[in-house]
Order: structure tokens, then sequence, then C-alpha cells
């Protein structure tokens, strides 16, 4: 299985060592063409402005739209979760892929000194995942069709709509492969 | 729910990665920065090329200054403090920045010691020249380090030095036996736990960026490619003729730094860059990379 992981910025390697202790071969994907024959796709955590204006200058919004709408497997966290968002809360708009029919907040719960690490209950995964919150974002509003999977203090933190998974936290930063593990789960199903 | 813990601050430095960080000294270069398309801005008085040309004694901004960036930008806020200036750094905590950088660009308020940053919740990033000074450093609770390079500069020569420097230590390390990881760490004078742990993964435990005298897209890449994670840019861009553009070029250069095409088309028309200093001009004492230990 071949996965793609964007590679414009953002924690990359993270991502790129779970998938291959999975299993995958991992192509980092910055120009539209390294997006021809990849099974899914991952969007990491970074910096949402950076990778939204750099998807921008380079082509890649349309390509990566079309692509996760023919159905490309796709999960992106924190960064990666607010560039597939359709929006956010904030009035300057920023560059978003719209795959994901929620309103996401960014930094959400606060600057750095919020950051967190908490135990958390995921839907579809038997055992808490120990997540890693980075100024992160929650979801602020849920379209038809999204499964909320896991929530703080009553805030969406994990999202699925059809192909598309989000979360708000980092389990490439703990070696977690489950959530990951989901994501290769629906290639198969596709 | 555990805040300021080691994964979280290791973290923000992990999402920074493949990134540009700015120098700014205001509200509206730091917008200019944002735009850009950088990772996160850092806050100071004055940029290095600055501080040395006019001297004195370089501290950390006004809080007013700092405040102003921080309500500007939704990306991370940096800011500078002295070496060994605790106080400086519980002052850029209390404000809520996200990262701190305890920097050989101010003047160092300890000519002994750094701060001890295990007390803190927020990060810290620090400057090194080779292995053994990055160390030191992760060892007092640093969770990023950049290479000092020769900041104000303009020349990329002697952040060349330095990371070069630092990935030949790592690569000493793991050809070594267990044996000799202590002579080692004695040597590196650096925490033994870490140099066993550096000699085990081949790389630091915490983010490593490039730093220093960075001032075009192409000298971003070259950092890119000797094996750093993302770089930061302070005299180099709002002391060239086209702050927004070479900015912007910058950026591009460091995720697209292993493609010469690209490189050539971000490399053209941005005007001046600042005017450079030979190192070996510059008199010892006004080598800022001599600060800390």
């Amino acid at each position: 299985m071949r996965v793609g992981v964007l590679a414009l910025q953002g924690d990359v390697r993270e991502h790129a060592e779970i998938l291959e202790g999975l299993g995958a071969d991992v192509v980092l994907v910055r120009l539209p063409e390294d997006l021809t024959d990849i099974d899914a796709l991952v969007l990491p955590g970074g910096e949402s402005t950076t990778i939204g204006k750099l998807a921008d200058r380079y082509g890649m919004v349309e390509p990566l739209r079309a692509a996760i709408r023919r159905g490309l497997p796709a999960f992106g966290t924190c960064a990666g979760m607010i560039f597939l968002s359709g929006s956010t809360t904030e009035a300057d708009p920023q560059v978003q892929l719209g795959v994901l029919d929620v309103v996401v907040q960014r930094n959400a719960f606060g600057r750095q000194a919020e950051s967190f690490e908490a135990d958390l209950a995921v839907e579809g995964i038997a055992e808490p995942v120990h997540a890693v919150f980075i100024r992160a974002p929650w979801v602020e509003k849920v379209g038809q069709g999204v499964d909320v999977l896991a929530e703080v203090d009553g805030h969406p933190v994990m999202v699925r709509e059809g192909n598309v998974l989000a979360s708000s936290f980092h389990p490439e930063l703990t070696g977690d492969d489950r959530i990951h593990a989901l994501l290769l789960a629906m290639v198969e199903e596709a | 729910m555990d805040k300021g813990t080691d994964r979280v601050k290791r973290g923000l430095a992990d999402m920074l990665k493949g990134g540009v960080i700015m120098d700014v000294t205001n509200a509206e270069q730091a917008k200019i920065a944002e735009e850009a398309g950088a990772v996160s801005v850092m806050a100071l008085e004055r940029v290095p090329a600055d501080i040395r040309r006019e001297g004195g004694v370089a501290r950390m901004a006004d809080p007013t200054r700092v405040e102003e960036i921080m309500a500007t930008v939704s990306i991370p806020v940096m800011a500078k403090v002295r070496i060994g200036h605790h106080v400086e750094a519980q002052i850029m905590q209390a404000l809520g920045v996200d990262f701190i950088d305890e920097s050989e660009v101010l003047t160092p308020a300890d000519e002994a010691h750094h701060i001890d940053k295990w007390q803190f919740t927020v990060p810290f990033v620090c400057g090194c020249r080779d292995l053994g000074e990055a160390l030191r450093r992760i060892g007092e609770g640093a969770a990023m380090i950049r290479t000092k390079g020769e900041a104000g500069t303009g020349n990329v020569v002697e952040a060349v030095r330095h990371m070069r420097t630092v990935t030949e230590g790592i690569r000493r390390l793991q050809y070594l036996d267990s044996e000799q990881l202590m002579s080692a760490a004695r040597d590196l004078g650096a925490p033994f736990d870490l140099v066993q742990e550096v000699a085990e993964t081949g790389r630091l435990p915490v983010v490593n960026f490039a730093a220093g005298g960075l001032a075009t897209p192409a000298d971003a890449a070259l950092m890119m490619r000797l094996g750093c994670d993302g770089v930061f840019v302070g005299s180099g861009i709002f002391k060239s003729s086209d702050p927004a553009a070479r900015a912007r070029a910058i950026v591009e250069a460091t995720t697209y730094f292993d493609d010469p095409q690209i490189l050539a088309k971000v490399s053209r028309g941005l005007g001046e860059a600042m005017a450079g200093l030979e190192i070996d001009r510059l008199a010892e004492e006004d080598r800022l990379q001599q600060r800390g230990w």
C-alpha cells in the first residue's frame, strides 16, 4: 500500500515512521504529480496558514480536493484537520480544501501554555488513546454526515465523514499506530 | 490533563519543522512574515544586524511590543531573552509567548550559567556550535536546538560550520562501543544519558534548526540539505530591499530545498540581499557565537 504524506511543512517524519511501521510505503507529496498512484493521504500537523499558502502557490489545492472528493482516504492531524475542513471561525479566510463539512476553531484550547496531553476515549478504538494537543483546534460546528469520534469537554476533537478522518490531536507524536491503522482499514474498505 | 510536559514542549517544535521562523520587531513586520508563510515569528527589540551596528546592551523586547505582535498574528510567537536571565524568561512566560529563545544575540546576563529551563512550562530554544553544547542545553531543558551561526552578518558560513560539526559529532558517537560512551560524554561535556540516546538513535532528541547568517533562499535550502529541520532568518529579511518577496521566497525554498528548478525560480528578482560581513574581519569580541557555555 502506498500512502502519501503531504510534506509542505510540519511533522512529516513522525507520520511517515508510523505508516512504515504498519507496512505502508510512504510517498512525500509536495507537487501535484506526487498524488498519482497513492492509496491514502496523511495531512500532518504543522502551521495551517503556512501549509495552505504553499498548497495554493504550488497548484496543490484543486488536485488535493479532487483526489479526496473522488474517494481517496485522507487523515489530517491538527493543521491537517484545519486544511481539510470547510472554514474556520476567524474573519480572515485561509486556504482550505473544504472536503470535511465542519467549522474549525483554530488554537481553540489556547496558546502553547494551554497545550496538554491526556487519555482520550475514541469511538472504534478499544483502549483510550494518549492524545497530545498542541495549540490545538476543536470542531465548532459539525455538518450532516459527520461522525464525532472523540470529544474534550463537549468539543469534538476527532471526526470522520466518509473517506475523511481528522483529529485535532497528534497520534503521530506518541507512536500509537491505532488511528493510522484506521486509515489503512479505510483503504481496504474502499 | 497535563500541561507544560516535555512531550508538549518538544511537540510544538515538531510542528515547526520544514518551516521558517522570522525575526520581527513590530506588529507590521509580523504580519508581513505571516503573509509570507512563516511558521512562527521571533519578537525582539532590534534585529541582530542593528545590535551589531549600534552596540550597547541588548535586552528582551518591551512587553507591549510583544503583546502587539501576539495580538496581530495567529502563528506562534517566540521571544528572545538574555542567556541566564531567568527573570526576563519569567516575564515572557507571564505574557504567554509560545517559545523562548535564550539567545547569544542579546547581551548575556550570566557569564557562567544558562537558565534552568525545566522550571518553566513554556518551551525554550537555545543555540549551539557543536554536539556537546547542544546536549548541555537539552540537559538544562531546551525543547529545541538551533545552530548559532553568526547572527547579523548575512554570512551563512558559521551556520554551515555548526551544522556540520553537530552532525559529525552524532556520527562519531554512532561508531563508538558502549564502553567508550562515558569518556565521550566527558570530552563533550554532555550528560551521559543524552550521549547514550544520541549514539543509539543517530539524532538529537529534539528538533534542530539552522540560524545565524541566512540571507537568501539558497542559504535556507543549503541548511535543509545539510539535515536541519527548519530555519530561522533574522536580519536577512527585514534588512533586505524587499522583505515580503524575500520572506516568501525563503519559505518556498525551505519546502522545496531539493528541487533546483523551483529554487532557481524563487531566487529571481528579490532585490538586494542584506549587506554581508566577512567573519574573519570580525574582532573576536564581536563574535556573538562565543557567548554561552
